[in-house]
């Protein structure tokens, strides 16, 4: 057993909840259109998890640098800054017991806020900002809180039918206590109408889990005369208790 | 009506798009001195303990066309079956192997490599020995939610047989498919085929 750094609570070893795969997205989604040849179209073999998916790797704090958590900085010359609406994101990684998820690994990656993203495979005319790389990682503390700041990224046009858009998002990778949990998704901002129309958010078959995924603008967050923010919950697969599980001799 | 369970619904799944790089491995896509290195990019050291191996993994498209922007991470053992997790009861794992790697697939060529270690015997729920397995996770444009498989070890027919996950595949045509081929030079290529004849058996687990 390797010690928490985070916790001197006792580690949990049961088996995740079984993931409802009505409520993410089905792999065959063709309206977008790159699914129909990714998708896998046999049944996916189901069981219960073993160690093998109960046990996932833990990051430590020291892996951060200090501005890893600031998108605003953390590729900018000194004394200068990236472009656009300055925001804090912030939020609590739970599951779905509600309970916080501390020591939650969580990267992101943006557009810069013309819908720019640093990759030599992106195609949009949109300008580049020297000082906005677009990465950022965080881990959470004891509740699962976390935040960072970063600008508002913008919408951008994408390959799909001959004119469709993304609504402006921030892409989440997030790490919770067993590889089970692995997850990533995407972060949308509240009351943008373009979420509505994109391709990819209506691969998700449920109106309510879709608005699982749009944050909420925060005043009361924001730091005045500096950044507005929104807040941004992130649930990952629930664990059942060990407690009653038979333990097996040797084991 | 009874009593609210009180339970959330676990965050819906979307895409890791075509940039996944400039958030997972920022120096691979020319993103540099923001992170000194790209998160598991290195598996082991001098100190790691264990039989070393090389995975060159490849993902293939329905019409058998590798992803060239592909991300793949892999789970998995020590070389005693331990985990470094500490969910991990049954002993300390080796301190300098943490078992988790993750590689982007090449822009050009589709192929990623792990230099790892060959992980040792796990117990199933029963306590019956799995056969060694490196457990895999794939996510690119065009998969909406992360994919789940495993790659077992081509040398180890007595143990593939008698696992206890492996026999839960009901058409045993497909159980090659989670067998990783060993080349002439001894590293290993595992092949994973999203759909098609070949499809690989992914979980839902
Ligand atoms: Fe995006």
């Amino acid at each position: 057993m390797t010690a928490d750094p985070l916790s001197n609570r006792k580690p949990e070893t049961g088996a995740f909840f079984q993931r409802d795969r009505t409520w993410h997205p089905a792999a065959f989604t063709p309206g977008y259109k790159t699914s129909v040849l990714r998708s896998p179209q046999k049944a996916l073999l189901s069981l219960d998890n073993t160690l093998s998916e109960i046990t996932g790797p833990v990051f430590g704090h020291d892996i951060l640098g200090e501005l890893d958590n600031d998108l605003i900085h953390n590729f900018a010359k000194p004394g200068e800054s990236a472009i656009g609406p300055r925001i804090v994101v912030y939020g609590r990684v739970l599951d779905e017991r509600g309970k916080g998820v501390p020591g939650a690994l969580l990267e992101f990656w943006q557009a810069n806020a013309g819908g720019r993203y640093r990759h030599k495979k992106e195609g949009y005319v949109a300008a580049l900002d020297p000082n906005f790389g677009g990465c950022g990682r965080t881990i959470t503390d004891e509740d699962g809180g976390y935040a960072f700041r970063t600008i508002q990224p913008g919408p951008y046009p994408w390959p799909n039918g001959p004119n469709d858009w993304r609504p402006a998002h921030i892409h989440f990778s997030v790490f919770g206590h067993g590889f089970a949990q692995r997850l990533i998704t995407q972060m949308y901002f509240e009351g943008d109408p373009m979420i509505w129309q994109c391709p990819i958010v209506k691969t998700i078959p449920d109106r309510v889990a879709v608005e699982g995924l749009i944050a909420a603008l925060d005043m009361q967050a924001t730091i005045p005369m500096d950044a507005r923010a929104y807040k941004f919950d992130i649930v990952l697969r629930g664990r059942r208790s060990s407690l009653f599980e038979n333990r097996l001799e040797g084991n | 009506m009874a009593q609210s369970l009180d339970r959330l619904r676990e965050s819906a799944s979307q895409t890791a798009g075509p940039y996944v790089h400039i958030g997972l491995t920022p120096n691979f896509c020319g993103i540099g001195g923001v992170y000194e290195n790209d998160l598991g990019a290195g598996m082991v050291n001098d100190k790691t303990k264990g039989e070393r191996i090389s995975v060159r993994m490849r993902v293939l498209d329905g019409t058998g066309t590798p992803l060239k922007d592909a991300l793949v991470e892999i789970w998995q053992a020590d070389t005693d079956g331990l985990y470094n997790s500490p969910s991990e009861m049954r002993g300390a794992a080796d301190p300098n192997f943490v078992g988790w790697g993750r590689k982007a697939t090449d822009m050009d060529t589709g192929e990623c490599m792990f230099e790892t270690v060959k992980p040792g015997w796990v117990p199933f729920k029963d306590g019956r020995l799995m056969a060694p397995h490196i457990t895999v996770w794939i996510v690119a444009r065009g998969i909406n939610i992360g994919l789940h498989t495993r790659m077992y070890f081509p040398e180890e027919e007595k143990a593939n047989a008698e696992d206890p996950v492996l026999a839960r595949i009901e058409h045993r045509v497909r159980v090659p498919t989670l067998i990783a081929e060993r080349q002439g030079d001894g590293s290993y290529i595992f092949d994973i085929h999203l759909q098609g004849e070949k499809e690989t058996v992914f979980f839902d687990i």
